[in-house]
């Protein structure tokens, strides 16, 4: 950082902040994306200042929903109404969303959390939507139907049954759709997971032109790679662990150490790095705040004596075999 | 299971102090504690600073170096610590640049920073958000803002919005990065205006 002699133009970096801000919002958004922005961020804290100042603003902006008319252009009919009338509506509008969040109707929506977000959604039709880290979720709700996309990330939905209006996850080639009930959808970039806690959905999929579905009851998680859908019955207690980042928590058991610390890295800007191929077959249990990168390290140190190298100005935390 | 919604787990200021800060603590902190006090502190600069198209510079250094201390340490008392970290960069600045007297810089070091900050009604600043929100809509270019209802209000991603408004993906794009811009000077530096009485 030129710190002492010229200031970074604030200008240079805002356009460069926006530019990834909007960029980020796009279903094309991939990991190489989230990597490249996550070292724009840390070569400079004028680039993590600049960045956090224009997120925030945008982000209240998600705010103007409420004025969101029912069809139609919105931009016309923000520019017709005069600006006072608009208010005492927004107003108005703002007390309905406190108790309904989002009114209905047939347009698109979309909901992103960053790294290591978390965000609660109810939709106008009682269903509820929890979001997960780094995740875009897309909402399209008409009179026959109500499809969520899930470009990335992973959600729990809690959904209101309704015959008329069937509920449809989708996630690339495959559909999950509700059969009343509670499940989560996790996209990575290699396979699709999907845990019934209540009821059953259907799990359906594409890729063929007849298409093929299969049910999935309460209890049941689904492992969806591009060769096979796995199917496991899950303990409830079991399931709920895969839900502990409602909480805000990772739940392990006999996890090993590398599959733990890609769970660590989906939440957080301080990566876990196992540096040993040997350290990377451990296995580790326990509950752990996603926050606490240290507490984990420190744990797997005493527990299975790998070896921690903290390297703080670059937020790696790299782990290796002992003796 | 954790059936129940609990929208106050955002909240846990009671974390910050002490001595080991994370860097998302520190992100979270300076969303809602130092960006709130942007009117303040573009006033401080404005008052004492005759360069003004520099002004969004300092603002920006100030802010990088604020969060750079908040690293170590999240200082207590906010408000001062943020002026007082403007007023070492202008003395800075001032004593770098020759043709400015010792008496400019003797007068800034004798600017009081010490005002603790005011406690904000944040009830208040729930019910004013959507007033500003609108108020800021209305002061983009109209290509802008309505490239951004589009984004904000219909969900429709960069394509979609060039196909609904006729014009190139690179023009939408240029559009949405005018408008982050614009509102955030608006929803940062404009509220608060009781505050640019001091």
């Amino acid at each position: 950082m030129s710190r002492t002699l010229q200031l970074a133009s604030a200008r240079s970096v805002e356009e460069i902040a926006a530019d990834w801000l909007e960029r980020r919002e796009t279903g094309t958004w991939s990991e190489e994306d989230q990597c490249n922005l996550d070292s724009w961020l840390s070569q400079a804290y004028a680039h993590k200042v600049a960045y956090l100042r224009l997120k925030s603003a945008w982000d209240r902006a998600d705010r103007l929903v409420v004025l969101r008319p029912q069809t139609g252009n919105a931009e016309s009919r923000l520019r017709r109404i005069p600006p006072v009338a608009l208010r005492v509506a927004a107003a108005i509008l703002l007390l309905i969303a406190g108790t309904t969040a989002i009114r209905e109707s047939a347009v698109s929506r979309v909901y992103t959390t960053g790294l290591g977000g978390h965000q609660n959604i109810m939709l106008a039709d009682g269903t509820r939507i929890e979001l997960n880290t780094n995740t875009v979720l897309r909402e399209k709700y008409t009179d026959k139907s109500r499809v969520i996309t899930l470009e990335r990330g992973e959600a729990y939905f809690a959904v209101r049954h309704d015959e008329a209006r069937p509920f449809i996850v989708k996630v690339g080639e495959h559909s999950v759709t509700d059969i009343g009930t509670k499940f989560f959808v996790r996209r990575d970039t290699d396979r699709l997971s999907v845990g019934v806690t209540e009821g059953r959905v259907e799990l359906g999929t594409a890729r063929d032109s007849r298409g093929s579905q299969v049910l999935l009851d309460a209890g049941k998680f689904a492992l969806v790679t591009h060769a096979k859908i796995t199917i496991f019955t899950k303990a409830p207690d079991v399931l709920a662990d895969d839900l502990a980042w409602r909480a805000g928590m990772l739940v392990f058991n006999h996890t090993p150490l590398a599959e733990a610390a890609a769970e660590f890295n989906r939440y957080n800007r301080e990566k876990l790095i196992i540096a040993d191929p040997r350290a990377a077959g451990l296995s580790i249990g326990g509950t752990f705040r996603q926050t606490d990168v240290r507490q984990f390290a420190r744990v797997a140190r005493a527990l299975l004596g790998v070896h921690i190298k903290d390297k703080p100005a670059e937020q790696i935390i790299s782990l290796s075999a002992g003796n | 299971m954790v059936e129940p919604l609990d929208p106050s787990r955002e909240h846990t200021p009671q974390r910050l102090r002490g001595a080991a800060v994370s860097v998302r603590d520190v992100e979270e902190w300076f969303v809602r504690e130092v960006l709130p006090l942007e009117t303040t502190l573009t006033h401080f600069l404005r008052r004492n600073w005759r360069k003004k198209n520099e002004i969004p510079d300092l603002r920006q250094e100030v802010y990088a170096r604020v969060y750079e201390a908040a690293l170590t340490e999240i200082p207590g008392n906010i408000k001062p610590f943020v002026l007082a970290t403007a007023r070492n960069l202008l003395i800075n600045q001032m004593r770098r640049d020759r043709v400015v007297s010792i008496e400019a810089v003797a007068d800034l070091e004798k600017v009081d920073v010490s005002a603790p900050e005011v406690p904000q009604d944040r009830a208040l600043i729930a019910r004013e958000e959507l007033r500003r929100l609108q108020d800021a809509l209305t002061k983009l270019p109209r290509r802008c803002r309505q490239a951004v209802t589009l984004r904000k209000l219909e969900g429709l991603s960069r394509r979609e919005i060039a196909v609904r408004m006729g014009v190139s993906d690179n023009t939408v794009r240029r559009h949405l990065i005018d408008g982050m811009r614009i509102l955030a000077e608006k929803l940062h530096g404009d509220e608060a205006k009781p505050e640019r009485a001091q």
